[in-house]
């Protein structure tokens, strides 16, 4: 039960200028600006952007500045954000195999159409502690080298030849496609709603549902058929113009994740495929999400559903962090009543329990006698 | 009439074009280049400009049934300029300065007599700019291309 | 044809909105009252001034919008509403969020527009009717919640039967549709509360 109770005004406030004290923190420290925090904690601010589920380079880092680094409070931040715009429409699917690219690698091939491209990553570093970072040495130009050009297929298109592997995923012609931001979520979810959900779904989660996969809690046997990072175009169809908008470039990671599977009395032996794509560069959370969007097409491949990976109402329902942030959190605020009520009702069980004990003990007693 | 219509297919083709290059352009950029020109700033605004969202869709496998995946801050425009052409933008981000220039170059475009110097003074620069940071990206990505050799074991 | 049909919008779209808004609100809070609402829109025809502010007020990307035929055969109207409210046209009139009506008179029966469910009776159509007067038509006798007593009021051109109708709308509590009449002096509502007599009855 909820009480309003005044009173905390005044301490409200006050925690709130602390607040405002405590993250500018020493004076005599010049204040972060936000082109600092976009330009070079950058995967910190795609992090945000993808799991607020708002493309917004500066609002991610003002999110990040103003929760003094507190990724979830941030995200929190960007989508209570979101629901103050209108909303112009939906774009044209973004084209992947258009992206500039940035990073493209394939644990399947080694000589694919294209080449393996490194990018910027952090594979093959040592994980030493860089000193240099610290004491803010100047950083060379990167190498160039002159580019092929030439079409980088998907992965998936290149299997697709023999028929090895499952097609890009459809749904039948007249399906709309689902949009939880607009629709309460009802259970089973079609794979367009659950791949939305986990677009937007908290990296630690996925993270360790993904990896629960790989020691065997619903084993999906996978390899990376390909990750490529780059920028992709955006465009819109609008009424007052007769052709599709373009609205600019918008960074995302793409995960094509490749699944033996055993085949069923309803599809042969052939490789399957789970899909990640997340905005900014994220490759764990696109990693993560291909995988649980494997595992969670059990029931379509009649699979035993038997780990919780492959559990779609355990998944989707708790993969949300600000959902769960909010219910979690919530516990800390004045529950006095409540507990007051809870109170009076352990006391009378105590009671309860005492009296029907000195009657046994009695009852005991008097039967020895 | 049917040069007529390529005609137009032509016009549409070039005018999505320069939308885009204003589009990509930083608002900085686009704003140096406005004053550098001494383009007009004044417009009737019909519209905006004004931010909202559109909600970003993907492909499942990136080839299959489109789905939502995140939504992107969108801001737009559409102004009428002196002679009536109306002009319209939109762009991802916030900046409003940015969309109405922009709607404004879109009016002035679809001038016949401003056409070239619209594309001249801003267009082509944008684009051009575009194009080297595009290639220079390329480029270093490509350094990190792995040239994969084997190794040869054994004997012959 | 394009300039005619993007002229006329709120001239300032947060505050023209709100105008509108709290005229709608207090309408529907208290059903026979007559809130003033100046033509804050410049719609081409036959599209009015004060329905066009009421759908610009409530109409976006996510509410799904139905027009009477003659809207319907006004493409300056339809392109005009899409730019303003980036409302998709509902295939049908049970698809509707809202319905925007200009010739009342004519409009097909209300039990075809959606009536929202039992678990869910918000999800039904409110209907803009264009009408061009709240006081010269056949005098209606309003009661129910926010009215204290009674009260009146005589829109004219009403759709056929409305009377008889929208009895029927209230039978089908809580679901069933809400109107809202659009007429030049300002704008008054029939929420699905309001019991509707007329004089004579």
């Amino acid at each position: 039960m909820y009480v309003a109770v005044k009173g905390g005004d005044a301490a409200i406030s006050n925690a709130h200028q602390l607040l405002a004290d405590r993250r500018r923190g020493d004076r005599s420290v010049p204040a972060l600006r936000l082109d600092q925090i976009v330009e070079q904690l950058a995967l910190g601010v795609d992090r945000v952007m993808a799991e607020g589920s708002l493309y917004d380079r500066e609002l991610a880092a003002l999110a990040i500045a103003q929760a003094r680094g507190d990724m979830i409070e941030a995200i929190f931040l960007v989508r209570a954000y979101r629901t103050t715009l209108p909303r112009f429409g939906y774009t044209l699917p973004i084209d992947t195999a258009a992206m500039q690219v940035e990073r493209r690698v394939s644990a399947t091939y080694k000589d694919l159409p294209g080449g393996q491209l490194l990018g910027p990553t952090f594979d093959y570093t040592h994980r030493l502690l860089d000193p240099e970072i610290a004491t803010g040495t100047p950083v060379a130009e990167p190498e160039r080298r002159e580019a092929e050009a030439g079409w980088m297929p998907r992965v998936s298109e290149i299997l697709a030849h023999e028929g090895l592997i499952e097609s890009d995923g459809e749904l039948p012609e007249d399906h709309v496609t689902g949009d939880l931001t607009r629709e309460p979520v009802e259970f089973p979810l079609e794979r367009d709603l659950r791949l939305q959900a986990l677009s937007r779904g908290d990296e630690g989660f996925l993270l360790a549902l993904a990896y629960s996969t790989q020691r065997g809690y619903g084993r999906s046997h996978p390899f990376v058929g390909e990750v490529r990072i780059g920028e992709v175009e955006v465009e819109i169809d609008v009424p007052e113009l007769p052709f599709a908008v373009p609205l600019g470039r918008i960074r995302v990671t793409e995960c094509q994740m490749v699944n033996q599977f055993k085949g069923s009395a309803k599809v042969p032996p052939q490789f399957t495929r789970g899909y990640g794509l997340v905005f900014g560069q994220s490759e764990r959370k696109a990693m993560a999400m291909s995988l649980c969007d494997r595992a969670l097409r059990a029931r379509e491949f009649g699979e035993d559903v038997v780990a919780p990976a492959q559990d779609e109402e355990f998944v989707i329902s708790h993969s949300d962090n600000v959902q769960a942030t909010g219910f979690v959190e919530h516990l800390k605020l004045p529950h006095y009543v409540d507990f007051q009520a809870e109170l009076g009702l352990v006391r009378g069980m105590r009671a309860e329990h005492e009296a029907r004990k000195r009657g046994d003990d009695q009852e005991t007693r008097e039967a020895a006698e | 009439m049917k040069t007529d219509r390529r005609q137009e297919r032509e016009e549409a083709a070039g005018r999505k074009a320069a939308m885009a290059a204003l589009s990509h352009a930083p608002g900085e950029r686009l704003k140096a280049l406005w004053v550098q020109a001494g383009l007009p700033r004044d417009a009737q605004k019909l519209r905006g400009p004004e931010t909202g969202l559109v909600t970003v869709r993907g492909r499942i496998g990136g080839g299959g049934a489109p789905f939502n995946f995140g939504e992107a801050t969108v801001t737009r425009a559409t102004v009428r300029v002196e002679g009536g052409a109306v002009g319209h933008a939109y762009a991802l981000g916030r900046d409003k300065e940015k969309a109405l220039l922009s709607a404004i170059a879109d009016a002035l475009w679809q001038d016949a007599s401003r056409r070239a110097e619209i594309e001249a003074c801003i267009i082509e620069p944008l684009r051009a700019e575009q194009t080297t940071a595009d290639e220079t990206r390329r480029a270093e990505t490509a350094a990190t291309k792995v040239d994969f050799f084997t190794m040869v074991r054994g004997e012959d | 044809m394009e300039t005619q049909a993007i002229d006329g919008g709120f001239a300032n779209p947060v505050f023209d909105a709100q105008a509108v808004f709290r005229a709608v609100m207090d309408a529907m809070a208290r059903p026979g009252t007559i809130q003033p609402c100046g033509g804050l829109t410049v719609p081409p025809a036959p599209l009015s001034p004060v329905a066009g502010a009421v759908a610009l007020t409530f109409c976006d990307n996510d509410t799904p919008l139905w027009l009477d035929p003659a809207l319907q055969a006004s493409a300056a109207a339809k392109h005009w509403l899409g730019f303003h409210s980036g409302s998709p046209l509902a295939h049908t009139p049970a698809d509707a969020q809202f319905a925007l009506v200009s010739s009342p008179a004519e409009l097909i029966a209300l039990e075809n527009f959606a009536q929202g469910t039992q678990e869910y009776p918000d999800r039904s159509t409110t209907l803009i009717l264009q009408v061009t007067s709240l006081s010269s038509g056949e005098n209606l006798l309003l009661e129910g919640p926010g009215i204290e007593k009674a009260a009146m009021l005589a829109p004219t051109p009403l759709p056929r039967h409305f009377v008889e109708q929208w009895k029927q709308n209230r039978a089908r509590f809580p679901r069933g549709v809400d109107v809202i009449l659009a007429a030049p002096e300002g704008i008054a509502c029939l929420p699905r509360t309001t019991r509707i007599k007329t004089m004579e009855a």
